[in-house]
């Protein structure tokens, strides 16, 4: 057996969502950490510093490459197996079994569409602007010149519609993780019902928490709660 | 107990054969005993279309006791009709009311083709099996049970993986048309045995590769299957499935 018939079957599709969906995860708490620097009630002083450590020291700029590799990854072989999967099934039911499972699980990839297109606007608000066409530069106290993504957010997050679509792919992410977090263990091979049961309820809280914490920047800055 | 007779209306999917389309037919079944078996009612309504000169509609069953996996039929929506943990060989027609419109549909899966009607071809799953769901052993005087000692949550283990009677169910159930739960199954009650261990490996690799040449789907994890399962085999199953093949693919020369 090669590693390419192994990551090709359909056990091994699902091994890659499962170990991709993890490292995102994981990179999720790193972003909603740093972010949450906005809190510091410091006129952005702290969220500019951590920004200018993630953009200038070379471990995070490698992880970073990592990151892109694993979320196309993620997204291509998700949409992949989405459309295999459904040719699996030519005729369909006349009445649908819905009881069995929850909504949410069942739509992995419309929450992924919408994750899809709110990764391509917030690309666009943030990353462009900080590693291609620039943001203006302001003074750390420390005399250390730095990109002011703290202004570049204040301002974004002065339309109420941008407001509206970040909650609303808070929301999709929160329900994409309600499934996935507990799935993806289980895919990657977690059947000690123990363990499995702790890996449920820590990503059922997770679910909550990360995306809340997301959703209240852009609530905080459209009502002025830092400024 | 009172005893009641139902008057039901059935939509009834019937195809002549694998290679036409098939069409929902309606038919209306009159007093019918609640206490009857949903299969018996199907004995009532085929017994009158054979009066009337029509073809009856062909389904599977067999032992009609709840053991052998043979019964199928998708029905009102959910495999086995609405009860849980049941075969549609022990659904009784005291499920449904008088006057219920009742569906009935076949399992529907590119990897189960339909023979006729409401009967659809499983040798998919015999095929799974063969390569890789048994124990090679020399034939020869059986050896002492005894001498071979299993931890006792093991064997309780393996014994409710060994429940799985090879319905199709959870295909039915799933919206991937995925056989992993009956894989996960078929794997971890030989896996979680010492008669399992020399072919633990090949096992699960030979498994996964014929259910993928078969055509079933990837699992997601929405645990459809497990409701819809008759025997009640866990999802956790699927867990140790991927554990397997994890673990052997990565090990394997
Ligand atoms: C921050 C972003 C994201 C995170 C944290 C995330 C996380 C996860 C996790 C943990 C899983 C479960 C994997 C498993 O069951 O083995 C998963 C599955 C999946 N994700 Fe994502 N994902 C993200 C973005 C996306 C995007 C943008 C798409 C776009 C299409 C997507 C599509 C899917 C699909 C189709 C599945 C498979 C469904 C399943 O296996 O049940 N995800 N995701
Ligand atoms: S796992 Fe359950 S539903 Fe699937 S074949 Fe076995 S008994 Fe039937
Ligand atoms: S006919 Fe044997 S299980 Fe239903």
């Amino acid at each position: 057996m090669t590693f390419k018939q192994m990551f090709t079957s359909s056990v091994g599709k699902k091994l890659i969502m499962g170990f991709t969906g993890i490292f995102l995860v994981l990179f999720l708490v790193v972003h909603a950490g740093l972010n949450a620097c906005i809190w510091a009630m410091d006129g952005g002083v702290m969220f500019n510093r951590a920004g200018h450590f993630m953009g200038s020291n070379v471990v995070p700029r490698i992880l970073e490459v990592g990151l892109f590799f694993f979320i196309f990854l993620h997204i291509i072989q998700g949409y992949m197996l989405t459309l295999q999967n459904r040719s699996k099934r030519a005729v369909g039911y006349a009445v649908n079994y819905s009881k069995g499972s929850k909504w949410y699980s069942r739509s992995m990839a419309i929450l992924g569409t919408i994750l899809l297109m709110f990764f391509v606007i917030h690309w666009k608000h943030f990353w462009v602007p900080s590693r291609i066409t620039g943001v203006e530069e302001i003074k750390l106290p420390n005399g250390v010149e730095v990109h002011n993504l703290y202004a570049v957010m204040q301002e974004t997050f002065q339309n109420i519609w941008v407001v509206v679509f970040y909650v609303v792919s808070c929301i999709s992410l929160a329900y994409h993780l309600a499934h996935g977090f507990q799935s993806a263990f289980k895919t990657i091979g977690v059947h000690n019902k123990r363990y499995h049961a702790m890996i449920s309820c820590i990503g059922y809280g997770f679910a909550i928490i990360i995306p809340l914490a997301f959703a209240m920047m852009p609530i905080s800055f459209y009502l002025h709660w830092v400024n | 107990m009172a005893h009641n007779n139902l008057n039901l209306k059935l939509k009834v999917w019937r195809q002549k054969n694998a290679n036409t389309t098939g069409a929902f037919v309606k038919y209306d079944v009159n007093d019918i005993s609640d206490e009857m078996s949903f299969l018996e009612m199907l004995d009532v309504l085929n017994e009158k279309l054979i009066v009337t000169g029509e073809e009856p509609i062909a389904f599977d069953h067999d032992c009609r006791e709840g053991i052998c996996g043979m019964c199928s039929l998708y029905i009102d929506g959910k495999p086995h009709g609405p009860w849980e943990a049941n075969t549609t060989c022990q659904l009784h027609m005291r499920a449904f009311k008088d006057g219920d419109t009742i569906t009935i549909e076949p399992w529907r899966s590119n990897a189960f083709p339909i023979v006729k009607d409401l009967t659809v071809d499983r040798g998919a799953f015999d095929r799974i099996i063969q390569a890789g769901g048994y124990v090679s052993v020399n034939t020869g005087n059986a050896v002492d049970g005894n001498s071979l000692p299993i931890n006792k949550d093991n064997a309780d283990a393996s014994f409710a993986a060994a429940m799985c009677i090879g319905c199709g169910a959870c295909v039915a159930a799933c919206k991937n048309s995925s056989a992993m739960l009956f894989l996960s199954a078929k794997v971890s009650h030989l896996a979680l045995l010492p008669q399992g261990e020399p072919e633990r490996k090949s096992r699960v690799l030979n498994m996964v590769a014929q259910m993928d040449k078969e055509g079933f789907g990837s699992c997601t994890n929405t645990g459809a299957c497990e409701a819809a399962c008759p025997k009640e085999i866990s999802i956790a199953n699927i867990a140790r499935l991927n554990k397997e093949y994890l673990r052997a693919g990565l090990t394997a020369e």
